[in-house]
């Protein structure tokens, strides 16, 4: 009895220790030094994985930074758009660096070519896929550069920031956006921009792409941009040019004095986030008007939540 | 009798259709102005050359193409250049286009416009290769490929057979079938010039037996021809896809992702035959096509010889007008077409057909679950998994969805005709592909 | 004038759909249908009613008022799967029994998957599984067969099936003459036509062959699980035959007798389940032979079928992935 003891023992606790000198050189020689700071950075990072930031995933994201920190000791060109500056000053922290303040970015829709202003011309019957349907056709509206309406960019969204309204047959952008990028590189038809959140959360976009000449453009949709230069002319700041039949307002310049968007002939130039103008309504003559301006402020109203008197802007101009 | 050659995976049945076989070509009047899209063959579109106000003879060149796969273009009628600009044509986008008002049909001068036909094929091998490049000719059985650029063997190999289709597998479309009947003889040279120009003895002319007519007086005429050969084949879709068609008359399978030379084969179109032979014997530019127009509920369905720019429109006019419950508009057969929003587009080099279906004969089925019935997998003419592939772009699993060899899938559109459950399948395989393409490409 | 649809091509559909390939079965069942009628009696026919209404009644329930999406018992799948299962229990079987096997069979082996299309297992072969697991006495005592509209059978008129007659010969240590003189052993002939004790549909071989050839032919099954389902049953039983013709019966014995006809031609060809690829239909017809004669050579249970399919239904993703179709254009080296 003793002695099986005894050999059971022996032969256990000699295993033990071969298998522990044996385990110890081999991790000795797969020894990984990694820099701590990597993970210490990851952990400060939002986790989402989203990709926005250009790289696959927060770990590489991590890697990047600590990488430049030791290369180039500065953070520029790097940058987390999920934490935004909080995050990036934490990891600058880390890595005992400074960083510059971000301005914040947001998603914009470029396209107000609802069902009421690009009509429907032809049906559509098949799989609920932009890619799909941009191969196949130029859009139910007629519109060969605007909202195809299926969604793409809705389900690229890791964050729940951007939903179809029914109603209009556009996406609408809410304020969880953190400028991840996703639904910019969905779309196929590169019709969301990621734009300056603006002071207040005010902007001042052109809300087309179309780059048809005016005549073709505005056939297929009421509210397309026809090209025709009033608001370049109007601009104080410079912040506007003119490319292929299109205006487009350079968000680093914009002032948002809003001159723009009272010369625009197509209300093409949308404002959002702006207290009331003091111009009166003349109610009886706008009655028409508004029933189709209605449905125009779904888009703007919604782009981002809207307070509920800013709602005649646009009608002001009529 | 015996057993009819054909392919051997997968394939349907489609409806015939066939309402305008017995429907004699007619030429169809010149509009007052045609709409010559650049781009109208696969590769680069041609750089216009001409400028608004130029006045061109029909047959004139008006564009040239200058990249390695690109065709000329030349004047369908004479007339002015009306202006350069973007016009919609059948791809659903607005794209450069020439826009030509009609004065008359007066032809430039080198051409022969007699209906005499030229047996005697005079030109050597590279002058019919030069002439049929300078004629901007393309694969007229759909998917456009400069014919220039097939008739250049590549270096080390050697083309062993030309593959003539005469299959015009599509349900509805006979304009293949009216030009077998009533210009065989032209089609016989212009596959003889052919054969010259590849090198080649033998070309095999592949004709469904729902063709009798056609069969019987091509093979008639074929005696005369030296190497020529006639091959009646079983009716099945999608017979008329090039690699189903090298299977069928020749029984050699294009290895996957190869061209049809690697089994020592080039495939030719039958409109394309009589193309090559306007071009070498008359000089004469493909500026002109027959084209069925077709449906169920169109008062004349017929096939037209149409110049190139006609807006379809014209045609359906001729055809006796859009009909009221017409739900959808398709510029070619119905299992590959495109469908149209507008019929203000024009006839290009690649239309064999327009069809109109009736609304409730444009309606998709409602798609309900699968059931795992694996149609799919037995009608798929290249040994695909159609189910299983259009569940992998459905989840963006694009990086299997290759190695399932997504990117063989020739888009004949037979699973989607055959799936009892109405699904969608080729559109997902259609998403599918592009997004694996991207894949592809970006990774070199 | 309506606007003009716009979608990828094809443009056309051919006439098939799911309901179109569920009553094919439904039709080819028929003979079978009206052979258990002719030797159970009315019996048959209330077995089969209940199984189906019980089914389609499930179907919708559940449909209803747990998925709370479309209810689609109109495409028939309820109704295939509630005759099926009718098919695999004797006539006498109690209504309550039945009632609660076509609930696993939709309720649990169906709809739990997903409904229609989703489900791994054959449905009524879990139903029927169920069954004979939890009222094995009930499963198991088979009315006799007694032709023409017999008055209503009694378990005093049970018999035992050809396979369990055998079964327990063998384990009796007689040998397989002996086990034939047995005067309740059924005639070749009467095995053939199915005039001899055993579940509603299995008994008559020829009527599920002649339902089995209507379905190839309406290319609503492949003949490839069928066939390779019998010949491996067959050449296995030849192989032990041959080696003692004493203690392992005749390979037509096994085909002809217990629900390999019907198990073949029915249940494993079940589109859901069963493989998607020609090679692969083989390899799971093969599979699905081998086990069956294990079970009835060396098992417990007289009859293997049923666990056969069921377990390789289980390797069906496997096979599915491993067995593709013959690709065009795949370069021999």
């Amino acid at each position: 009895m003793n002695d099986i003891l005894l050999f059971t023992l022996l032969t256990l606790g000699l295993l033990g220790t071969v298998l522990a000198i044996i385990l110890y050189f081999v991790a000795q020689k797969f020894k990984v030094i990694e820099d701590p700071r990597i993970d210490l950075v990851e952990d400060a990072l939002p986790k989402a994985n989203c990709g926005g930031c250009g790289f696959p995933g927060c770990r590489n994201f991590a890697e990047v930074t600590v990488k430049a920190a030791n290369d180039t000791q500065s953070l520029e060109g790097l940058n987390c758009p999920v934490g935004g500056n909080d995050v990036m000053k934490r990891v600058a922290a880390i890595l005992q660096l400074e960083v510059e303040d971000q301005e914040p970015m947001i998603a914009v829709i470029r396209c107000n070519g609802s069902h009421a202003h690009s009509p429907s011309k032809v049906k559509y019957e098949g799989p609920a896929s932009c890619a799909f349907a941009h191969n196949l056709f130029s859009g139910e509206g007629g519109c060969q550069f605007g909202c195809l309406g299926l969604g793409d960019c809705v389900r690229s969204c890791d964050f729940d920031a951007i939903h179809m309204n029914s109603e209009t047959g556009l996406p609408v952008v809410n304020d969880k956006c953190v400028a991840c990028g996703a639904c910019v590189k969905a779309c196929p038809r590169g019709i969301i921009e990621l734009r300056n959140k603006g002071k207040k959360d005010k902007r001042i976009f052109v809300s087309c792409i179309n780059k048809e000449k005016g005549g073709i453009a505005k056939k297929n949709c009421s509210v397309a941009c026809i090209g025709c230069s009033k608001c370049q002319q109007v601009c104080p700041y410079d912040a506007i040019t003119m490319a292929d039949n299109l205006a487009y307002i350079d968000f680093e310049k914009c002032k948002l004095c809003r001159k723009c968007v009272e010369v625009c002939p197509t209300d093409a130039i949308h404002e959002i986030n702006f207290p009331l103008r003091k111009v009166k309504v003349e109610t009886t003559e706008t009655e028409p008007k508004k029933v189709q301006k209605a449905t125009n402020e779904v888009v703007t109203t919604s782009e981002v939540v809207v307070s509920e008197e800013n709602k005649p802007n646009t009608e002001n101009k009529a | 009798m015996n057993k009819l050659k054909t392919f051997t995976i997968g394939g349907v049945h489609p409806h015939e259709n066939k309402l305008t076989d017995q429907v004699a070509i007619r030429t169809l009047p010149l509009p007052k102005q045609l709409i010559i899209p650049l781009g109208q063959n696969l590769g680069v579109p041609p750089k216009p050359i001409v400028k608004k106000g130029d006045e061109v003879k029909t047959g004139q060149l008006i564009a040239r193409g200058e990249a390695f796969i690109s065709s000329n273009i030349h004047a369908p009628a004479s007339g002015k250049i009306l202006k350069i600009d973007d016009a919609l044509d059948a791809s659903g986008y607005r794209r450069q286009a020439i826009f030509l008002d009609v004065t008359g049909d007066e032809w430039a001068d080198d051409i022969d416009t007699s209906g005499t036909i030229e047996r005697e094929i005079k030109l050597s091998k590279s002058e019919i290769v030069a002439r049929i490049k300078e004629c901007g000719l393309v694969g007229l059985g759909g998917a456009t490929f400069p014919t220039h650029v097939k008739m250049m063997i590549p270096d080390g190999k050697k083309a062993e057979y030309l593959i003539i289709n005469g299959v015009e597998c599509e349900p509805y479309l006979t304009s293949d079938h009216r030009m077998m009947l009533e210009k065989g003889d032209e089609i016989l040279v212009g596959v003889s010039i052919m054969m010259r120009a590849l090198d080649t003895e033998k070309a095999v002319i592949g004709i469904e037996n729902n063709k009798p007519d056609a069969i019987a007086k091509l093979s008639q005429l074929a005696q005369s021809y030296k190497g020529i050969q006639i091959q009646p084949l079983k009716v099945k879709y999608p017979q008329g896809g090039e690699k189903q068609l090298i299977k069928a008359c020749v029984n050699r399978e294009v290895p996957s992702g190869k061209l049809p030379i690697e089994v020592g084969c080039v495939v030719s179109n039958v409109g394309t035959a009589f193309a090559v032979y306007e071009a070498v014997q008359k000089n004469k530019p493909l500026i002109e096509r027959v084209v069925t127009i077709t449906g169920k509920n169109l008062t004349h369905p017929s096939n037209f010889l149409v110049r190139v720019g006609t807006p379809i429109s014209d045609l359906i006019a001729a055809a006796g007008g859009m009909p009221e419950d017409t739900g959808k508009l398709i510029n070619g057969g119905p299992m590959m077409g495109k469908s149209l929003s507008t019929p203000d587009v024009p006839v290009v080099k690649g239309s064999s057909g327009i069809l109109l279906l009736k609304n409730e004969e444009s309606k998709r089925p409602t798609p309900k679950t699968c059931i795992r019935c694996s149609k799919c997998t037995v009608v798929c003419p290249m040994g695909l998994e159609p189910f299983l592939l259009s569940k992998l772009s459905k989840l963006g699993l694009y990086e299997r969805a290759e190695k399932e060899q997504i990117m063989d899938c020739i888009e004949c559109g037979s699973c989607q005709f055959t799936c009892p459950s109405g699904l969608p399948l080729l559109d997902y395989l259609r998403l599918g592909k592009q997004k694996t393409g991207q894949l592809i490409r970006n990774r070199k | 004038m309506s606007l003009f649809t716009i979608s990828g091509s094809p443009h056309v559909h051919g006439e098939e759909n799911v309901k179109k390939i569920m009553l094919t079965v439904v039709y080819a069942m028929v003979p079978a249908m009206l052979v258990s009628i002719y030797f159970f009696g009315l019996d048959a026919l209330r077995v089969m009613l209940i199984a189906v209404g019980a089914s389609i009644f499930f179907e919708y329930v559940i449909q209803k008022y747990l998925i709370k999406g479309p209810i689609t018992i109109t495409d028939g799948s309820a109704a295939v799967a509630g005759i099926l299962l009718a098919f695999n229990v004797p006539a006498n079987v109690p209504a309550w029994m039945l009632v609660a096997g076509a609930l696993v069979t939709i309720g649990v082996a169906k709809m739990s998957f997903g409904g229609l299309g989703k489900n791994p297992f054959n449905p009524a072969l879990v139903g029927r599984v169920f069954m004979l697991i939890s009222f094995p006495v009930q499963m198991t005592s088979w009315p006799v067969a007694k032709p023409l509209f017999a008055s209503h059978l009694t378990d005093a008129i049970t018999g035992p099936t050809a396979l369990g007659l055998l079964k327990e010969g063998v384990g009796a240590g007689k040998t397989v003459d002996q086990i034939l003189a047995d005067p309740q052993m059924p005639q070749y002939l009467d095995r053939l036509m199915g005039n001899m004790s055993g579940s509603l549909g299995e008994v008559s071989a020829i009527a599920l062959i002649i339902g089995g050839i209507f379905m190839v032919i309406r290319k609503v099954i492949d003949w490839q699980v069928p066939v390779s389902i019998i010949l491996t049953v067959f050449i296995m039983a030849e192989i032990f035959h041959l080696i003692d013709p004493q203690h392992y019966i005749e390979p037509s014995f096994h085909l002809f007798s217990g629900g390999l006809m019907l198990g073949a031609i029915f249940m494993a060809t079940d589109m859901v389940s069963s493989p998607m690829n020609l090679s692969g239909k083989i390899v799971f017809g093969v599979g699905i032979g081998l086990i069956t004669i294990i079970i009835r050579l060396w098992g417990a249970y007289p009859e293997g079928i049923s666990f056969a399919i069921l377990i390789m239904n289980a390797f069906t993703p496997l096979i599915n992935n491993a067995f593709k179709p013959k690709r065009f254009g795949l370069v021999k080296k």
